[in-house]
Parts: C-alpha cells; sequence; structure tokens
C-alpha cells in the first residue's frame, strides 16, 4: 500500500540512473544512515559499538571485497583474509616508518598494497578456474602469513610477531572513544560501499559480469581478459586490504599474523554466500549474520539450557545450532539473505491486494 | 484493588532492592572459557578447575571473608575477535564490574592489552601472553605470574645443566628446538640464542607449521643433526605427533623436553607407549593427591557440584592448571580486602592492587594446600612475575610423575631482556615506566 512507486516518473536519464529509483527506498536508505550515523553514536553504549557495530561493519568492508571478487567477477578465492593481513601489516608500517604519515592516506596505501599483492596472485587466474583458482588463492594465504611471521622486519621485530597500531588522528583529532572510532570506520565503510555500488553498475562492473558469465564470450565481444580480471583481483584485495587496516586500528589494536588465517577466510566465504553472492546489500547482510548470531546464540543458549546441560555441551550446542541454521537458510533462499530482501520487497509493493 | 497492587509494587520494588544489596558482597569474575574449537581439550581441563576452585571458596568458606563469587562464562572459541567481543560483554557484569581478565590466549591477551588500562581492570595470564610486560613499571595492569616463556626456556637448559653435572658440561653440546611456527614457537628464539651463546652450546630450530600432524622432514632433520636433548615447544596435535615420531626416529625420550604447553595427559595419551619417558617442564604439577584437590572432591563434587563432566581429569595437568589460576584469583581478593575493607566487593582497580602486593609464601601455601603444587609467587610493583620456577614431570605410560625440585630460571639474564624489551615498547608507545618506590 505504502510501497509503490505509481507516479514516480523518471524524467531524466540522472534520475533514471539512481541507485534507489524509488522514492519509499531512498528515504528508507538516508533514515537508515542517519541512524548508523548519528543516532548509534549517541545512544548506543560502548559494548555495542566496540564488540559488535565496528566489527560487522568491518567484516562487511572484507566480504564486500570478496563479492567484487567472487560474485561479480566469478574468481574464487580464499585468501581474503591474508589480503586484510597485508592491509593491516601495511598500515602498521607506513604509519611506523614514515614520519608524520597521515592515517587516511596510511590507509590507501595500505589498500594499495594490498593490491599490489592481489594482481600478483590473481595471475593464476588468467589460466585456472574455478575450484582449480581457489587453491592457486589458497597459496596466497598460507604464503602471506607465514611471510609476515618468517620476516621480523613486517612486525619491527617483534619478538612475538604482534604489532600494535599507533594512534589514529586525522587534522589534529585523536580517534580513542569507542564513538570516534565508530563514526570513522562508518564513513569510511559507506564510501567505499558507494564506491562499489557505483563501480558494478559502470562498465567496469558490467565487464566483470561478462566474465563470470563466460569468459570466452566476454573475450569474443571485446574485454580485455587480463585486465578485467586482474582488475577484479586488485579492487577485491584494495577492500580486503582496508578492511584489514581498519580491523587492526579501529577494532583489535594489535594484531598478529594468525589472526588472518584460513578460518577468517572461510567466515568472509560464508558471509558473501549466506548474504549473497553478486550483492553490495548481501554483503552486509552476510556479515551481519555470521558475526552476530553466534553471540546472539552465546548469550541466549546458556540462559536457557545452561543448567540442565553441562557448559562444555552448551558451547558445541551452538555452534550445532549455527550450522544448521546456515543450511536452513543456503535450503530456503540459495541465493542468500539479499534475495530474500528483494522477494519481501516484491510482495511488499502488492501487499496488501496481491490480486 | 488499586491498594492491593500500590502494596504489591512496593513489596515488589522492595525485593528488588533486598536483592540489589545483597548482591553487593559479591565478586565478578568474567571467564572468557573456550570449550568448543581446537583447543577445547585444554579450555575444558583449566576452566573447570578453576571453576571448581571458586566453587570451593563458596562452598567450603562461604566466600572470602563471606564474599561469594560469581562468575559468568563467555566463549571465545580461542578466537581473538570474539575475545574482545567477550571481554566488551563481561565487563560491566556484576556490581563492581568485571574484576580481573585472564583469557588463556595469547592472541586475545594481546587484543585487550590496551584496552584493559583504559578499563582499569587487571589482566592476568598464568604462563602465556606478552613476556616483556613482566616490567610491572611500563605493564602495570598487566601480570605474567609465575613463570613467563623466557624464564621456562632458560629453566629447561638449566634442567639439562643438572642432568648433566654442571652448566659448564653444556658446551659444545647440540639442543634441538622443534618449534610451534607461530608467534607462540617464535617466542623461544631470543632467549635460546642467548643462551647458546652464554654456556656455548648450539640451538638448531626446526619449525613444524601448523597444526602439526606431519613432522617427517623435521625428525628426519633431527636424526642427521644428532641433537642431545631437544626442545618441544608445541601446541595441540604437534605434541602427540612429535612423540611419536621421536619414538620411531629412535630419538630417547627421556632426552625430549617439552614446555608448560606440551605436558598435559592429552598430548601423551594419544601417543600411547611412546610417551613413555618423556618430559616436560610445567608451574603446577598433575596429581589429584594434594589437599587442595581432595577438598574440591569433599566439598564440591561431594555435593555434586562439580564442573567436569569427566571426573577423572581432576587432578590432570590442565585441571590442576584451572585451580591454580583460582588460587592466585582468590587471595588477590582476599590481599586487596586486607586493604579496602573485608567483606566488600572490589572494582578492578582494587584488585589490580592485590595482584601487585600478592605474596604466597611456603606458609601460605601450606594453608592452602598447596605445597609444592605451585611455586611460591612474591609480585612486586617491578616484578610482575614472581619466581620463574617449574618443576619437571614424566610420563611414566600412564601418569605424570614430578622427577625435579623447582628449577630457578637465569633471573638476571631473563630480566635484562624483559626490561629490555619493556623499555622498547614504551619508547615506542610513549609510556612513562612508573616510578616503583612511589608505589604503596
Amino acid at each position: 500500500m505504502f510501497y509503490r512507486e505509481a507516479g514516480q516518473f523518471k524524467a531524466s536519464y540522472a534520475e533514471d540512473a539512481r541507485i534507489f529509483p524509488i522514492r519509499q527506498d531512498r528515504i528508507g536508505f538516508w533514515v537508515l544512515m542517519l541512524v548508523l550515523g548519528v543516532a548509534v553514536p549517541l545512544f548506543s553504549n560502548e559494548y555495542w559499538l566496540k564488540a559488535i557495530l565496528i566489527p560487522v561493519l568491518i567484516f562487511s568492508l572484507a566480504a564486500l571485497g570478496l563479492n567484487i571478487l567472487t560474485g561479480y567477477a566469478g574468481q574464487l578465492s580464499l585468501g581474503s583474509a591474508a589480503f586484510m593481513a597485508v592491509g593491516a601489516f601495511a598500515a602498521y608500517n607506513f604509519m611506523l616508518r614514515i614520519d608524520g604519515m597521515p592515517f587516511l592516506l596510511a590507509l590507501v596505501l595500505a589498500g594499495l598494497t594490498s593490491a599490489g599483492v592481489g594482481i600478483l596472485f590473481g595471475l593464476p587466474s588468467l589460466r585456472i578456474k574455478g575450484f582449480y583458482l581457489a587453491v592457486a588463492t589458497l597459496a596466497a594465504q598460507f604464503f602471506i602469513v607465514w611471510a609476515l611471521v618468517k620476516f621480523p622486519w613486517f612486525s619491527n621485530n617483534s619478538s612475538s610477531g604482534v604489532v600494535t597500531a599507533q594512534a589514529v588522528t586525522i587534522l589534529g583529532y585523536t580517534f580513542e572513544s569507542p564513538e570516534a572510532k565508530y563514526v570513522l570506520t562508518f564513513l569510511i565503510v559507506a564510501f567505499m560501499a558507494l564506491l562499489a555500488k557505483n563501480m558494478v553498475r559502470s562498465s567496469t562492473g558490467r565487464a566483470w559480469m561478462a566474465v563470470r558469465d563466460m569468459d570466452v564470450a566476454a573475450q569474443v565481444i571485446g574485454f580485455r581478459l587480463m585486465r578485467t580480471k586482474l582488475l577484479a583481483f586488485a579492487v577485491s584485495s584494495f577492500y580486503c586490504g582496508v578492511a584489514g587496516a581498519l580491523y587492526a586500528y579501529t577494532y583489535i589494536g594489535t594484531v598478529e599474523p594468525e589472526g588472518f588465517n584460513l578460518d577468517l577466510s572461510f567466515k568472509i566465504l560464508f558471509m558473501i554466500i549466506i548474504g549473497g553472492v553478486g550483492s553490495i546489500m548481501g554483503s552486509f547482510l552476510g556479515a551481519a549474520f555470521i558475526v552476530l548470531l553466534p553471540i546472539l546464540l552465546d548469550n541466549v543458549v546458556p540462559a536457557l539450557f545452561g543448567d540442565a546441560l553441562g557448559a562444555g555441551f552448551v558451547s558445541n550446542f551452538q555452534l550445532i545450532i549455527f550450522g544448521g541454521l546456515i543450511i536452513f537458510f543456503l535450503i530456503v533462499e540459495p541465493h542468500g539473505l539479499a534475495r530474500l530482501w528483494q522477494i519481501a520487497k516484491e510482495k511488499l509493493r502488492l501487499w496488501p491486494f496481491p490480486h | 484493588m488499586k491498594l492491593k497492587h500500590t502494596v504489591l509494587l512496593g513489596a515488589a520494588i522492595a525485593g528488588l532492592l533486598g536483592s540489589a544489596v545483597a548482591s553487593a558482597d559479591e565478586q565478578f569474575i568474567g571467564l572468557p572459557s573456550y570449550r568448543v574449537g581446537p583447543y577445547a581439550s585444554g579450555g575444558s581441563g583449566l576452566f573447570g578447575g578453576w571453576i571448581d576452585y571458586m566453587q570451593l571458596v563458596n562452598e567450603r568458606d562461604g566466600g572470602v571473608n563471606g564474599v561469594k563469587l560469581t562468575w559468568e562464562e563467555c566463549e571465545t572459541e580461542y578466537n581473538n575477535a570474539r575475545g574482545v567481543e567477550c571481554y566488551e560483554r563481561l565487563k560491566k557484569k556484576g556490581s563492581t564490574g568485571n574484576s580481573v581478565f585472564q583469557p588463556v590466549s595469547t592472541g586475545i591477551t594481546y587484543s585487550v592489552l590496551d584496552k584493559v588500562a583504559q578499563d582499569k581492570i587487571p589482566m592476568v595470564t598464568i604462563g602465556y601472553g606478552r613476556t616483556d610486560a613482566a616490567d610491572g613499571r611500563v605493564f602495570p595492569w598487566v601480570f605474567p605470574m609465575i613463570t613467563t616463556y623466557w624464564s621456562q626456556a632458560s629453566a629447561i637448559v638449566n634442567y639439562m645443566g643438572q642432568k648433566e653435572g654442571g652448566m659448564d658440561k653444556l658446551k659444545g653440546k647440540k639442543i634441538g628446538l622443534l618449534y610451534h611456527d607461530s608467534a607462540y614457537g617464535k617466542e623461544s628464539h631470543a632467549i635460546m640464542d642467548k643462551l647458546a651463546a652464554k654456556h656455548g652450546f648450539e640451538v638448531i630450530k626446526i619449525a613444524v607449521a601448523h597444526p602439526g600432524n606431519e613432522q617427517q622432514s623435521q625428525w628426519l632433520q633431527i636424526r642427521q643433526a644428532k641433537p642431545d636433548y631437544v626442545v618441544l615447544w608445541g601446541w595441540g596435535v604437534m605434541n602427540p605427533t612429535a612423540i611419536k615420531a621421536a619414538a620411531k626416529t629412535g630419538f630417547p625420550r627421556e632426552k625430549l623436553i617439552g614446555v608448560w604447553w606440551s605436558g598435559a595427559e592429552e598430548d601423551t595419551i594419544p601417543a600411547g607407549p611412546a610417551a613413555k619417558g618423556f618430559v616436560a617442564a610445567g608451574f603446577n604439577v598433575a596429581g589429584a593427591n594434594y589437599p587442595v584437590v581432595a577438598d574440591i572432591k569433599k566439598h564440591v563434587y561431594g555435593k555434586n557440584k562439580g564442573n567436569m563432566e569427566d571426573k577423572a581429569r581432576v587432578g590432570s595437568v590442565y585441571y590442576n592448571r584451572g585451580v591454580v589460576h583460582g588460587i592466585i584469583t582468590v587471595e588477590a581478593i582476599r590481599k586487596a580486602q586486607e586493604k579496602y575493607g573485608k567483606g566488600k566487593a572490589l572494582t578492578g582497580e582494587q584488585m589490580r592492587w592485590g595482584f601487585e602486593n600478592l605474596n604466597l609464601d611456603d606458609a601460605r601455601l601450606k594453608a592452602l594446600g598447596a605445597t609444592g603444587f605451585m611455586p611460591p609467587l612474591k609480585i612486586t610493583c617491578a616484578d610482575h612475575e614472581g619466581p620463574g620456577k617449574v618443576k619437571f614431570q614424566q610420563w611414566d605410560g600412564s601418569q605424570w610423575k614430578v622427577i625435579t625440585d623447582w628449577v630457578e630460571s637465569d633471573r638476571p639474564l631473563v630480566r635484562g631482556m624483559i626490561e629490555e624489551s619493556a623499555a622498547a615498547y614504551a619508547k615506542e608507545k610513549g609510556i612513562k615506566p612508573r616510578d616503583c618506590s612511589k608505589e604503596s
């Protein structure tokens, strides 16, 4: 009844090319942005900001990076966590070794470093596809973590390979409080999500999708495969690298190479599978699902069954529920939560008179 | 009717207030436990022992000077991000907030290192974590108690010296260092190099990639190099694999010396008969015949309030390590109550004072029923580590047998390295070390 675009005409190209063509969507989007950008830092408590919202945003960004590569360009990768590690350690070294390095520039440089490494490990994609490519990116995962532990230069000769992020200062303001860190993370993630959305709607994204759907056909109609695929690797790694740097600087504060292990790569892959492969929004929904659900279960399950079952069983029981829910969602909607959202919107347009 | 409602409401509010007053004498301890994931076998034993000890204090003594201990577990899965979430979740629980954080994970320790100082919650890392945090002047909020990795390495070398009949006999010997290829394993390098230079032995460092269930090439290397001893700096499945490989290679198990994360029943039982003779260091010992463990059996398991699902594990290495965590936590509460008021719940800041002035001498350990169970422990403002001593235990095929008294580490050497590393950290972070002569 309320969600209906009747009477909304597109009178110019600019209106036609909007991200949200329906007015209700635009209003909803801006309300959401205001809530997340203004109301949340004003009214939320430290626990929510530090332990829930900041990690969800950062993992969304990493999932977005992987989604560009896997969902849009069709190149399967298991190295996302390693590219995050490159970003985190690159940002640390830029801040450490160059005096007066502005944080945002370090962030961009970290992303570019990660992009460079991504291109290097993307080279096999020119010859191999699918699961074989996944195995090649697995090499990136193990090699990068190994190299960061092996060469003490990366961690400034720290005996345990752990680095501590420096203070984040932009224009003389130090981002220390959880609110400030959250706002900074939010702005960066929002900006990069907008960038990604526009990228996938432009010729770049269309080239990626053409390669994804059938690379031979894409080549025949004139897309240069090497450029397109490597660009996807570069952009994807850039996003993962920035996510890694944010992980170090606005979230955990100290990072060790082992923190970016294969488990994390799989987690990011699950995020896009649950959220929706080939969807910007799906990256956010998937990250929220994978980060929040275990925490929710850890709060709810012991309270409900803690006395009846032993503590050890409760912990395992949570994992069983978590796994069960993932399977449930994949059976109900194999295209992910983003597709569920889309279906809900289509239903809403007809509601309450479906005929 | 209205009057009745009002009376009921009033009673309800009074009840709530009453319970709020009653809960004021409870001391909350947040437990970031891990009972699933790759290290669950260690986590369930350690946190089980810790909880059982706190239960014992509640059941037998009615709490610490009447203050009941309360706790809540939060599952970390040994994952840093989950650990940070647990830290934040537990921080504000209880009437005075979480009074101590002990993550039992080096990764989580690093992740919350800066946060504990801001939130004024002491962090106790017994036998893991950041070694140079033993310098309490730079790290006022972190307590790597009893012993650190560096002290342990030094104590292991001293044990070898004892076996050989003097430290000078180590000259020209070869010591293999089979380590987990991670930050944890690499922690051994600097100290072993220093000790090698000092005593004139040669260190052969051999890395094992995580998880370490394939060690053929490493043991081939050991067979070629023929070291006199091999230090097993392992973790999880790497340990039984190494023990089995040693047996296959014919390396004497008596010369294979594990660190404390390699020396539990969980490491030897899977290796089967190959583990017989294997020696490991430990800052606590195995065994259920100590009065403190006997008390837990009587007061906690006797009332069916025990935490362990498998009661046979009571008295195992990890379980007893949890009891040590419990003893140190409870004794710090007792100490801090002496200063800040007996029978009162303490804040994290007050608890920090308790840890910093902790003194578990022989008499106190005897009263606790823990003589020989853990080394005497004295913490000061500058020294957050304490004795740095370990005992060596040998696996006889079915259980651990203590074979040495507490073995000292090379304190001047280790302390020098700690201070050097802490000073570098202080410089990098712009921290001005505390002046310990001004602390009370």
